[in-house]
């Protein structure tokens, strides 16, 4: 079945480039990574059937959101990560701490895993349930936006504005203000 | 037609490695970037299951998951680039002034 195909290569895409977005010492690379694993993802939004997703994925994602990590990586000349000796000197990198920290992300793999096995009715198909019509067309998606979550859409264009104030501020140098003062 | 299951199962998957990469990384630009896989982790999960019950309010819901997503990058970076200016690293340990 090419369906059932693509989706696991779609998969594997995914989960291996974000793999090797962790396992990468160079931030560089670790970007271009992560923009493979948003593509695939966006593949997989379009198997579920989710066009405006899929698409939104693409522009803000891995259009805006990256070029924006990928801008402060260059501006930043972005050193490889140093990690030797701080490992030998922090003390939560002693190892019992250490284990520790490793034995609590075990337990929410376990735990994300026991969530799936207990999940009821889980194995039954995508879509088997649904009309498909009915959710993949960008005006339905349009019409819920404006109408159902019209509150929460406005509260997100205050979001991004305080958001965007907020970068501008923190990324300001402290000597910008003094310097306008002299100019006048 | 694939499982509801292996979405979540991706997801999932997808969820560990983030969590992975937030406690294991020591360079603050790859902790934002596993918090940014943890978001599209929990955005495919979201997907996955509006196609699986027929309704739309899944994709509205990451429609909102992005942006807030836009905003954290936005604002995180930014914090990313004063400290950078203050101590010349990105290792989260070099900044322990608040630190007892």
């Amino acid at each position: 079945m090419p369906e059932t195909l693509v989706f696991y290569l779609l998969a594997g895409l995914a989960i291996g480039a974000s793999a090797l977005v962790i396992g990468q010492r160079n931030p560089m690379y670790s970007v271009m990574l992560l923009i493979a694993s948003f593509g695939a993802l966006a593949g997989l939004y379009i198997q579920l059937e989710a066009p405006f997703v899929a698409v939104a994925q693409i522009i803000i994602y891995a259009g805006a959101i990256m070029v924006l990590f990928l801008f402060v990586v260059m501006l930043l000349n972005a050193p490889q990560e140093d990690a030797a000796e701080w490992d030998r000197l922090h003390p939560l990198r002693q190892p019992g701490i250490a284990r520790f920290g490793a034995m609590l992300g075990l337990l929410l793999v376990v735990q994300l895993a026991w969530a799936l096995i207990r999940a009821a009715e889980i194995g039954a198909p995508v879509g088997s349930r649904s009309d498909a019509a009915a959710v993949s067309s960008v005006r339905e998606v349009g019409r819920v936006l404006f109408t159902d979550y019209m509150f929460a859409f406005e509260a997100t264009s205050i979001l991004i504005l305080v958001a965007m104030v907020g970068a501008v501020v923190l990324a300001r140098r402290e000597d910008a203000g003094e310097a306008e003062g002299e100019e006048r | 037609m694939i499982p509801l299951s292996d979405y979540l199962i991706v997801s999932a998957i997808l969820f560990a490695i983030g969590t992975a990469g937030v406690f294991l990384r020591r360079n603050l630009i790859t902790i934002l970037l596993s918090v940014e896989i943890m978001l599209n982790a929990v955005n495919l999960t979201f997907v996955a299951f509006g196609r699986y019950l027929g309704s739309v309010d899944g994709q509205i819901i990451v429609f909102f998951v992005m942006t807030v997503a836009a905003a954290e990058a936005a604002v995180g970076l930014a914090i990313v680039i004063a400290l950078f200016r203050h101590r010349e690293s990105l290792n989260p340990e070099a900044f322990t002034a608040l630190k007892w």
